[in-house]
């Protein structure tokens, strides 16, 4: 099965928010708070177990407006730009969730899209620290783990994901992954040429610490302005070598007894 | 409206953090104590049984089934679905520690209880010392892969110290165990354990020294606040405990008790210090976004070169 997933290009983002509201409508996600955080146009703050997808909201001072070309995410005031951009569950060739899951409840869809099983997780929490991104979180009120399924229901009815569905200016692009990828490559080369000198691809590569996202993203800043991390590794990467300690560490202890016991009074 | 975001990002998005915080209770930085007394001690009663040090060897067989009894009752409650607990025997997984650990348990605890069960009726002889064997074998194993349950986090303050980690979690199991052994047994056989409590409570001590020499800037969490006052204490207790054990346990029964508790105490302020301290460290953006961008750049100016 071809691989599927999401390209969300941030330079034609609005920040109007159908995603978020798409996605707690489509997956019945629950309230996540009525908080007024006091920072720009956003009070929702992060993806969490309860908002699949989150839209940054980013306020900038900036040089003077005359000297940039017309271009994306700019409003009228003088010397501030304004960062839009709909946040995601990566869906990580590497998943860090999925590798440290002990029970198998995280798996690999046919779409090779990253999904939990909700009858199957046991809320042990392993995968919430493990995640580069700080994606996937547990639901108190409910013990277990939720995050963005890319509408694994959707799709298998041949429908987009209901964020995509919803975006009104096709800033949440669904798709082949490797079409997408030659779409935003493209759609760089057009934003360069325009003059936007920073915008650049976040994720597209499959050599990346996680192996390219299912779900990546065309950024004018870099991508911590975003709040998301500027080179990711998946842990298990390391995973042979922290082994290779614990054996070491595990040797130690059983010498530390040996020679204990086995010295005479 | 006021413009508070920067550009360099170095905060991130308006200061909130990257990472999620682990959503583990204490009962799991507990459970890193009582998993890690455990498994040491059932290595200590082998040893202890096979140089003829019977009556150490039966407390420290004690000792790990009590410490085994209280690890499932915190590892399940802190499970948000407690009744699916059997799920984690649903698969088996080399790239979750926590897979691992879990197999690794369930082949130590009948071993552990045997030997125990056995040493105190007297039945079975024979199964009580293969299940010693099994259980002193695994032991190491027990007290170690909590420490890879950690470091394979995306948190800079574990992930950093897996080197380090695992040697802190041994050492400090080794010398709980010893400690615990030297309290509940005469002084006239407790030799050996009043010796692995300085072995294990050096390591505990040059471990998290190590470690955090090792981590730099990821190390913050370890010296300051909260996680930094109970590594203190903690190193306070593992060092009084280990020199007044190596030094006065062996004379007075009343001092193995007081240094047999001060090493327990320090294993146990260890293991809290590790566990709060990847709280701080997953709260804050730049411990994430800094090396990470020193990362990115430096490739970047490589390929450019």
């Amino acid at each position: 099965m071809t691989r599927m997933g999401f390209f969300t290009d941030t330079s034609v983002c609005i920040g109007c928010k159908a995603c978020e509201v798409a996605c707690k409508e489509w997956n019945n996600v629950p309230d996540d708070g009525y908080d007024f955080l006091g920072w720009s146009y956003d009070n929702t703050g992060g993806l969490s177990s309860d908002t699949w997808r989150h839209v940054a909201f980013i306020e900038q001072r900036v040089a003077a407006p005359a000297a940039e070309p017309q271009g994306p995410a700019q409003n009228g005031d003088a010397g501030v730009r304004w960062l839009m951009s709909s946040d995601v569950c990566k869906h990580c060739t590497h998943a860090a969730c999925l590798d440290v899951c002990p029970t198998g409840a995280l798996f690999r869809t046919e779409f090779d899209t990253v999904v939990v099983q909700q009858d199957v997780c046991n809320g042990c929490g392993y995968c919430v620290p493990a995640c580069p991104f700080g994606v996937i979180d547990k639901r108190e009120s409910d013990g277990r783990v939720w995050k963005c399924t890319l509408c694994y229901d959707r799709l298998k009815a041949d429908l987009p994901p209901a964020c995509a569905k919803a975006c009104p200016t096709q800033s949440i692009q669904f798709g082949p992954l490797d079409e997408l990828r030659e779409r935003a490559a493209n759609r760089v080369g057009v934003l360069r040429e325009a003059g936007v000198a920073d915008a650049h691809l976040y994720g597209a590569d499959p050599e990346d610490g996680v192996g390219g996202f299912g779900a990546f993203f065309l950024l004018l800043d870099k991508p911590e302005v975003y709040g998301l991390p500027p080179d990711p590794v998946v842990t298990t990467r390391d995973l042979p070598q922290m082994w290779k300690a614990a054996a070491g560490a595990a040797l130690a202890m059983v010498g530390a007894v040996a020679t204990a016991c086995l010295r005479r009074r | 409206m006021s413009v508070a975001n920067t550009t360099n990002g170095q905060d991130g998005y308006y200061g909130r953090p990257v990472l999620k915080k682990p959503v583990w209770k204490p009962y799991i930085a507990a459970y890193f104590f009582t998993g890690g007394l455990a498994g040491a001690s059932s290595t200590l009663a082998l040893g202890a049984r096979l140089s003829g040090h019977h009556r150490l060897a039966r407390s420290a067989s004690l000792t790990s089934l009590a410490g085994l009894a209280v690890s499932g009752p915190l590892l399940v409650v802190d499970l948000g679905k407690p009744a699916r607990f059997a799920n984690m025997l649903r698969v088996a997984k080399p790239t979750s520690p926590m897979s691992v650990g879990s197999w690794v348990l369930t082949a130590f605890a009948p071993g552990c209880a045997a030997a125990a069960a056995s040493d105190v009726t007297g039945l079975l002889p024979r199964v009580g010392a293969a299940g010693g064997v099994l259980a002193g074998v695994l032991g190491p194993a027990v007290a170690t892969y909590t420490a890879v349950l950690v470091t394979d986090t995306a948190i800079p303050a574990w992930h950093g110290a897996s080197r380090q980690l695992p040697f802190l979690f041994a050492g400090s199991a080794a010398a709980s165990a010893a400690g615990v052994a030297m309290a509940l047994t005469p002084p006239a056989d407790a030799g050996p354990a009043r010796r692995l409590a300085a072995l294990g409570g050096g390591l505990e001590v040059a471990a998290f020294r190590k470690m955090e020499s090792a981590l730099g800037d990821a190390g913050q969490p370890y010296r300051t606040g909260a996680a930094g006052r109970l590594a203190r204490a903690a190193e306070a207790c593992t060092a009084s405990g280990a020199v007044l054990g190596v030094l006065g346990a062996r004379r007075r029964r009343s001092l193995a008790v007081v240094a047999g508790s001060l090493l327990a105490a320090g294993s146990l302020l260890t293991r809290f210090a590790v566990y709060r301290a990847g709280f701080e460290s997953a709260a804050d953006p730049s411990a994430t976004i800094g090396p990470q961008r020193a990362r990115a750049d430096a490739a970047k100016a490589s390929r450019a070169g």
